[in-house]
């Protein structure tokens, strides 16, 4: 009130005269231009961003608890289990947090597939975008081992020997990785500060993330530029509302799997503590990894197998110039739409195909999804651009919105 | 925000319309629900069941002959322990309170006026005080002498002298037998 006019809002100014920190929070959180007619597949990117935040700050409680030493961690991790106060809270938050994290991620990508998002001009934005993931999977990967159980150990075993397949100095480099000539507290010592090192490096990439999303804004269900002040609508209050509901549904879930069913996503046997003298029977990745564990595992050349699986997390990259079709939303995409969801259900079959043991028929199927996953962006991609007549899409969302409205009457 | 507080003020009518009935509710349930949020957050920075469990210490005391002082740990902090002489107990309860920055009289610092039991840390910033040793500087009043920045505490472990705000801690304790006591 009057405390507001003659202190507050003066000393406001005073800051934003010299670091434009509040009017920087106004132009690309509050009047940001966003356009009106984004779904809840826009949801994704934010809710991300909000895991992103309770992993770090979970993360660092957990850390304060934990001990990276190969004699200490496993029971770190009961002691946080069983004497922290809500240490079991902040675990199963952190842990089922990394698969929501992946979940949400997978969306927010799929849904970039469908509309088209890294066509240009948001060709950087996308690579930035999958860098991230890329660091998301080093972060979980390197997370994973910390609990010190028998999939920790074996999984880093599996996935560090991945690099053992690199021509004349692989095995020089899995030594480095490891510290010693097996998977030891060395390797766990680095893997913590690993893990801890990476969500700043994430952080950090989503915050150029936005800088280039903000430079030319999102993309949009129709696909096309945002042209009159009618295509869009303020952020705030109309999207952050928005995203607070997505919100409410996630969290929903979320809690639902940290509550009900905190284990669902582990493994049983990481309860048992790291034995390198004893491999469990059946090793398998965390769920995210299985599609590129399928990959992997549907050749039968070690090296050529570690360049597919690495291929297929990289070949995200070329894809805005696999698929140079002007029209970004596979609404107006017949064929591309047909074989997006083609694309969708290899990728599942994929990632069920990496939790079977590696027996007949499983990897045959897996060699056809595996050959399907490729072709979709080296083949298919660039044939569809060059045969497919897209729908003309309407010339600015207002229209489009109008449209779709009087369709409806 | 700012608009809508002034806004208040000056239409008192208004202040309490439909909207900002609402707008105060949600408000009010996002606070409480952060502060949910928070807690458990907050809660897992305290000691955990496992050092709690360290909570209590036995100690005997029939080898402490009459002069001596031992130290023991409880909870990770030293406890001094001090068999004190008829002599001391007797200079101790002479001394007028008003000539104490803390004032209190040596009846209230012990069960047993012979056993002497405290925390023996400084209570100006953490330092434990000399004077458990009879080679230790014991300050000028014969108790114990903080090295740190100079508090003197007596032959009851009051602060006489020195910037420490209040005497040595007593800690909850019960003497099981005559030679035993369990602190905390």
């Amino acid at each position: 009130m009057k405390l507001s006019k003659s202190i507050i809002l003066p000393f406001l100014d005073w800051v934003d005269y010299r670091l434009p920190v509040f009017s920087y929070a106004r132009h690309n959180l509050i009047d940001y231009p966003t356009p009106k007619n984004l779904n809840y597949w826009w949801n994704f990117g934010s809710l991300a961003g909000i895991v992103l935040m309770i992993m770090i700050i979970t993360g660092f409680f957990l850390a304060i608890n934990y001990t990276p030493h190969t004699d200490y961690a496993f029971s770190s991790v009961e002691h946080l289990m069983r004497d922290v106060n809500y240490g079991w809270l902040l675990r199963f938050m952190h842990a089922n947090g990394g698969s929501m994290f992946f979940i949400l991620v997978y969306i927010h990508m799929f849904r970039g597939l469908y509309f088209g998002s890294f066509k240009a001009p948001r060709e950087l934005l996308w690579i930035i975008g999958v860098v991230i993931y890329l660091a998301m999977m080093g972060t979980a990967f390197m997370g994973y081992v910390l609990p010190w159980g028998q999939m920790s150990y074996w999984g880093a075993t599996v996935i560090t020997s991945l690099f053992s397949a690199v021509p004349l100095i692989g095995d020089t480099i899995v030594t480095w990785l490891w510290g010693g000539f097996v998977i030891d507290n060395n390797t766990l010592t680095r893997f913590f500060v690993g893990h801890y090192l990476m969500p700043m490096v994430i952080f950090m990439l989503v915050i150029v993330h936005m800088w280039a999303l903000h430079q030319h804004k999102s993309n949009n269900p129709l696909g096309v530029d945002m042209r009159t002040p009618a295509d869009s609508i303020p952020f705030h209050p109309y999207y952050t509302i928005k995203d607070m509901v997505g919100m409410g549904v996630f969290f929903i879930v979320y809690f639902g799997f940290v509550f009900f069913a905190p284990d669902f996503f582990g493994e049983p046997d990481n309860y048992i503590e790291a034995n390198p003298l004893v491999t469990p029977p059946h090793i398998v990745p965390e769920w995210y990894f299985l599609p590129f564990y399928a990959i992997l595992r549907s050749i039968d050349n070690k090296l050529i197998g570690v360049i597919a699986m690495f291929a297929g997390v990289c070949i995200l990259f070329a894809l805005p110039w696999m698929d140079r079709c002007r029209v970004r939303s596979a609404k107006f995409r017949p064929i591309y739409r047909q074989f997006f969801w083609l694309f969708f259900a290899d990728c599942i079959l994929l990632g069920y195909i990496g939790a079977q043991t590696a027996v007949e028929p499983f990897v045959t199927i897996g060699r056809i999804a595996t050959a399907y996953y490729f072709a979709h962006f080296l083949i298919i991609c660039p044939l569809i651009c060059k045969f497919e007549r897209p729908l003309v899409p309407p010339e600015s969302i207002s229209a489009g919105v109008l449209k779709a409205q009087k369709g409806a009457e | 925000m700012t608009d809508q507080a002034s806004d208040d003020t000056a239409n008192p009518e208004e202040s309490t319309s439909r909207r900002d009935f609402l707008q105060i509710a949600t408000y009010t349930v996002g606070a409480v629900g952060a502060g949910l949020a928070v807690w458990p957050i907050v809660d897992s920075i305290n000691p955990p069941a496992d050092v709690l469990a360290l909570s209590s210490t036995e100690v005997d005391l029939s080898p402490v002959e009459v002069g001596q002082s031992i130290t023991v740990i409880w909870r990770g902090r030293p406890v001094f322990v001090r068999h004190r002489s008829e002599k001391e107990i007797e200079e101790s309860r002479a001394v007028p309170l008003d000539a104490m920055p803390d004032p209190q009289k040596d009846e209230d610092r012990t069960q047993k006026a012979e056993w002497l039991i405290m925390v023996g840390i400084c209570t100006h910033l953490g330092c434990i005080p000399n004077g458990q040793r009879p080679t230790d500087p014991k300050g000028d009043f014969g108790g114990w002498f903080c090295p740190c920045h100079g508090s003197h505490y007596d032959l009851s472990g009051r602060i006489r002298k020195g910037p420490a705000p209040t005497n040595l801690e007593i800690p909850a304790y019960e003497f099981s037998d005559d030679t035993t006591v369990k602190i905390g």
